[in-house]
């Protein structure tokens, strides 16, 4: 059965696109991955699905119910994490989590066990009853993923899970997600910047870029599909032309003074290739990973400044 | 089945307001705090101009009564602004309760925080102020600022869910928060005024609350008691009302 399923999705803001007609279908269990730059129209995407946002135009069905036409059946059916932290850093995290549950007509004497079940899945037992201000932004994180899971969602929305964190609270967040995935049968929705961890994580992964799903399928086919090996090479007037004639190249991209060639077999033919191509004074051949994917479908590397950015704006908005 | 699901998140809203209200406890203080300390310093500056000081400072109880709901209607609505900056609106609004729950657990979260206030100032007018009372006539007045309390909160959600930035709130609220309480003849007598003012305080509805609680407290108002009561119910309705639109068009 379908999860959800997406069709000619748009949004605009006065100026900006920022949902540019997206087509999109998820299967019920998948985990799905939005993977795009800053500003590519992820969490712009994810505010639709979940009602807080009208689409100017195209129709999302989430759970069976269309967004604009039955919100609260979909607010019923689904479980966010956003972007921003919007826990309320006065209460104490198990006020945060009551405050949820009530809020999702939880029976009461059910509240307090499925607390300390949430508690325990993201470790944070220990902190239960100290007010939010006192976590970290990590136990802050991890709150509000027991908080989106409370009220045991078919859908659960995860928009930059783990923006901001250390690698190794990044690490342990992913693997609370993949193994509530397994214990309880959810449609996992997440948009990231981490390339390595959406490879890992998702079944089946979208590539967002200015509104539009470039590229969308399981990570292992999308790395296939650049076409080979990747290699990057460097040099004063490289003859890319003749490059580009050969038979086993499938792609040439410039990236900052520097050329992102796919190659069949790189092993066999990169002494040809290397033959042909002139003055080179770099060259790195390496497997394609989902960051190749994403400079072959948009032309762009997806970077880590991009990532800075947008958690410095966080840390402002949120101070 | 519904029902029970709308009182648990009136609950919910209403148990946060109020945890985060005890939890600081400066506002706690401030709040019973800051409208005495108005009331002394004007009710002993501006009376010590008048032939006597006593009655001046009965004139103005009412009025003080009245401005601390005022006041409160005003931080009802820089707390939904609040809560749009630190994000939690989503929370809230992304759960399966309907705007028009949202906009009453916001108004009861506030509605405590104003009666706290309102009644211990009353509290303090009995046992310390020599304000003349009696049980009926503190029992009116309680319904009075429950009554206006209830129209006041809902007028600062309905402006702080139109804006988004504190900064924003703070300007336009005291564009209205101030006319309202400096046009309602909490602190002078209406009866002198020049025509052009008089149509402006007939349509501040605080006019009718501190008329009101005049009627009981003092004994000596324009109107009676019933038909100001009245006046103020019916500011209630439409704010209520255009409130509960008000929160159904909410952005973020
Ligand atoms: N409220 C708004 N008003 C105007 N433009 C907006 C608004 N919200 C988002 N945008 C614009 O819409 C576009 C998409 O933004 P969105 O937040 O969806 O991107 P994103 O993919 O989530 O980015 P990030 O990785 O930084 O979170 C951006 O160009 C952004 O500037
Ligand atoms: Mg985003």
């Amino acid at each position: 059965m379908e999860s959800i399923k997406i069709t000619e999705l748009v949004k605009k803001y006065d100026k900006v696109t920022a949902v540019d007609g997206i087509n999109l279908t998820i299967e019920e269990g998948e985990i799905f991955g939005l993977l795009g730059p800053n500003g590519a129209g992820k969490t712009t995407t994810l505010m639709m699905l979940s009602t807080l946002l009208k689409p100017t135009s195209g129709t999302a069905i989430v759970n069976g119910f269309n967004v604009v036409t039955h919100p609260d059946e979909v607010r019923a059916s689904i479980g966010m994490v956003f972007q921003d932290p919007s826990s309320d850093t006065l209460l104490t995290g198990y006020e945060n989590l009551k405050l949820h549950a009530l809020m999702y007509n939880l029976p009461w004497k059910s509240i307090d066990k499925k607390i300390d079940s949430v508690l325990e899945l993201v470790d944070l037992q220990k902190r239960k009853f100290d007010v939010v201000k006192k976590y970290s932004g990590g136990m802050r994180r991890r709150l509000e993923i027991a908080r989106g899971l409370l009220h045991e969602p078919k859908i659960f929305f995860l928009d930059e899970p783990t923006l901001g964190l250390d690698p190794q609270t990044r690490q342990h967040i992913w693997e609370y997600i993949r193994a509530l995935a397994k214990k309880i049968r959810m449609t996992i929705i997440v948009t990231t910047h981490y390339m390595e961890e959406a490879e890992k994580l998702c079944s089946r992964i979208g590539i967002v870029d200015h509104g539009k799903i470039v590229a969308l399928d399981s990570p292992a086919y999308l790395i296939r599909s650049t076409g080979g090996d990747i290699v990057n090479i460097k040099g004063k007037n490289l003859n890319l032309k003749e490059i580009e004639k050969l038979p086993f190249v499938k792609g040439i991209k410039n990236v900052e003074g520097k050329y992102l060639i796919s190659v069949e077999n790189a092993g066999k033919n990169l002494q040809h290739l290397l033959g042909l191509a002139g003055d080179v004074e770099f060259v790195e051949v390496r497997s394609p990973d989902l960051n190749d994917v994403f400079l072959f479908y948009t032309g762009r590397e997806m970077r880590e400044a991009g990532e800075e950015v947008s958690f410095m704006q966080d840390a402002m908005r949120t101070s | 089945m519904d029902i029970r699901k709308t009182l648990k998140g009136l609950y919910a809203l209403w148990f946060r307001e109020f945890r985060v209200f005890t939890r600081e406890k400066s506002r706690v203080f401030s709040s019973v705090a800051l409208p005495l300390f108005w009331y002394f310093i004007f009710g002993s500056g501006v009376g010590s101009m008048t032939t006597n000081v006593a009655d001046y400072q009965h004139f103005i109880f009412p009025g003080f009564l009245a401005m601390t709901i005022i006041f409160t209607g005003l931080f009802a609505g820089a707390y939904i602004v609040w809560d749009k900056k630190i994000d939690f609106l989503k929370e809230v609004l992304i759960t399966p309760l309907s705007r028009t729950t949202v906009f009453f657990g916001k108004a009861m979260g506030s509605m405590t925080d104003a009666l706290i206030q309102s009644y211990f100032l009353l509290l303090v007018g009995v046992l310390f102020l020599g304000v003349p009372f009696t049980a009926s006539s503190i029992i009116l007045s309680m319904v009075m600022l429950f009554v206006f309390a209830t129209g006041l909160i809902s007028l600062g959600l309905i402006i702080g869910s139109f804006m988004t930035s504190p900064e924003g709130y703070g300007l336009i609220s005291s564009f209205v928060i101030y006319p309202i309480f400096l046009l309602s003849g909490a602190l002078y007598p209406l009866d002198n005024l020049p025509g052009w003012m008089q149509i402006l305080t007939r349509l501040d509805p605080a006019t009718y609350a501190v008329d009101g609680l005049r009627a009981v407290i003092l004994g000596k108002s324009t109107m009676a008691y019933l038909p100001n009561l009245m006046i103020v119910l019916g500011f209630d309705v439409a704010m209520m009302f255009v409130g509960t639109w008000a929160f159904k068009r909410m952005k973020l």
